[in-house]
């Protein structure tokens, strides 16, 4: 294999980690801060990445950016609903959400399960035709992508610190300190679930875009591998202010994909992806875990040898 | 400033747990009072202090506070103007936020896009200098770095930011080491005083009981039993109380953390 295959295999691996990377953005908010695990995420993805190309398939590559936002806002809203509002506990809520989101994304896409993009306009490939002749014209994809997650990290990262963010992180830090600074935690979930959703709608559209096509199961498993990534970052970066946990985020999920594209280069299968991801996420989950654990569980089995020991006697 | 009438609250009404925690219970307190609340394990002490914060709406009677009537009030809306205390230090701050953090909420100013400004953190570095600890110098570290007694020190800072019409102390030093116990105890008569707050106290010292405030209740089965201030107050021993509270119930009073010096 030759160097120019393996920079654009590199380049590929940035471009998706960087597309992705908006999701995890979004989990950062919603897992990491809010402290609810949001599964409605899958389908909020896919979502996205419908309402994004039936909108551009419209003529409105712009606008379908905004749409697919506005999307997953509303999917967001109705998650949040349930669980603040409505007694549903917060894992059934994201389930039930991503379930009718299933038929609501066949709908969105007219009732077929496959939407193809290929001969519409997309803000891919307009910003390839402005850039068509510089020495920017192979990167278009990475311009796009790196763009938005930019913008996404420095406003959620300014957000995050204005008082209505604060609120955000005090409810999944101490929703009781919430409502004794008197401001009602079922706003703040509402607003964070909101904001976290736009993320995945935005991130599914600008996904469904790059490669041209929206299929029904594009957000499959997106919750597991956005996970994954937000738990590699978490583990590169460490501790800090919100920026460099942001800045960590995105270079979790762009680390991901590299893995990921090694790996496939190694021969390991493609359909191999989403098992991969959920062995990263319990490992980066069970492994502080069992560390804690781990002088108890020496301890015990110590115990044990020396009692069978005196048995002997 | 606060006035309760005849509130009532039963838990789990009609099975085999069913708990009247507060029966028929009324209160006033005049702008200024600090009033200090002993009574045997559930009493309906902290049960009366949920009531009054809102955690759950009472079964009848009204709650106005300072003249509006709160009674259907959520708890998020009447922490306006009531600030809370815990016996558990850790219940008051949000662990993994910073310390300017913490106060930039409880102090609640600016619209919901406000940031922390520089006049802000001066206001917090001059407020934080009151109490002490040197916490004034680590604003921007996470608080869950902080001790149990700076913890409970930062937490009454932030209760009172912003002079509460009501401040309810439950226990707050209880948790604490004796000497960050006197130091906490000393802060808050400090701040109350300073700001003229109306505030309840439960404590199991009878001695501060006594000496703390200008009015002492005590409680049993979710009644006040016992209702002292003024002169009547001034000469009575933990013996007094004690006596009294026999008299009154009928038993004597049984709280395993009691202290009777």
């Amino acid at each position: 294999m030759d160097l120019m295959t393996l920079l654009s295999l590199g380049q590929t691996a940035f471009e998706l980690g960087l597309i992705c990377s908006l999701t995890v953005l979004a989990l950062f908010l919603s897992y990491s801060m809010l402290n609810v695990c949001d599964l409605s995420t899958d389908g909020c993805f896919t979502l996205g990445a419908a309402v994004g190309a039936a909108v551009a398939l419209a003529g409105h590559p712009w606008l379908s950016l905004g749409a697919a936002m506005l999307a997953g806002i509303c999917s967001g809203f109705v998650v949040a609903l349930l669980q603040t509002r409505m007694g549903v506990n917060s894992l059934l809520a994201g389930i039930i959400v991503n379930t009718a989101l299933y038929s609501i994304n066949i709908a969105v896409m007219g009732g077929s399960s496959l939407l193809n993009l290929n001969k519409t306009d997309t803000v891919f490939s307009i910003v390839r035709t402005a850039l068509d002749g510089t020495a920017f014209e192979n990167a278009y994809k990475l311009i796009v992508a790196g763009a938005a997650v930019v913008l996404a990290m420095i406003l959620l990262t300014l957000f995050l610190r204005t008082r209505l963010g604060l609120a955000i992180r005090a409810t999944g830090d101490n929703p009781d300190m919430v409502r004794s600074s008197s401001i009602n935690p079922v706003f703040t979930t509402t607003v964070g679930l909101c904001a976290a959703n736009a993320l995945t709608g935005l991130s599914g559209c600008l996904l469904a875009q790059s490669q041209k096509a929206v299929d029904i199961n594009l957000g499959t498993g997106m919750v597991t591998i956005a996970l994954a990534s937000l738990l590699i970052g978490a583990t590169v970066m460490g501790r800090g202010g919100i920026f460099k946990r942001a800045l960590g985020v995105v270079l979790g999920a762009v680390i991901f994909r590299l893995v990921y594209t090694v790996a496939l280069r190694l021969n390991m299968p493609a359909f191999m992806l989403k098992l991969v991801s959920s062995v990263i996420v319990v490992l980066a989950i069970s492994v502080p875990y069992l560390r804690s654990r781990w002088p108890m569980l020496r301890r015990r089995m110590a115990h044990g040898r020396v009692k069978g020991g005196r048995e002997e006697c | 400033m606060l006035t309760l009438s005849h509130i009532s609250k039963t838990f789990n009404p009609g099975t085999v747990n069913e708990k009247k925690a507060i029966s028929d219970l009324s209160l006033q307190l005049a702008p200024g009072d600090f009033v200090t609340i002993i009574g045997a394990n559930g009493a309906g002490k902290s049960t009366l202090f949920n009531a009054i914060c809102g955690s759950f709406y009472t079964d009848s009677g009204s709650i106005l506070l300072g003249g509006e009537d709160v009674t259907f009030w959520p708890e998020h809306r009447r922490a306006k103007d009531i600030g809370r205390l815990f016996q558990d230090p850790m219940r008051g701050s949000a662990p993994g936020m910073t310390i300017e953090e913490n106060l930039a909420l409880a102090a609640g100013r600016g619209g919901w896009f406000a940031r922390i400004t520089k006049a802000d953190r001066e206001f917090f570095r001059e407020r934080l200098s009151l109490l002490d600890m040197g916490l004034e110098d680590r604003l921007r570290q996470p608080v869950g770095l902080l001790s149990g007694g700076q913890r409970q020190a930062l937490t009454l800072m932030m209760a009172t930011m912003v002079p509460p019409k009501l401040l309810l102390l439950d226990e707050h030093t209880a948790a604490l080491d004796p000497g960050t116990a006197d130091k906490v105890l000393e802060l808050t008569k400090k701040i109350v005083a300073d700001a003229k707050l109306t505030c309840l106290m439960i404590t199991h010292n009878m001695q501060s009981a006594l000496e703390l405030g200008n009015r002492t209740l005590m409680m049993d089965s979710g009644r006040i039993i016992l209702d002292v201030g003024g002169k009547e107050r001034e000469g009575l021993t933990v013996n007094d109380l004690l006596a009294r509270f026999k008299a009154g119930v009928g038993r004597t009073l049984d709280n395993d953390r009691m202290l009777l010096s």
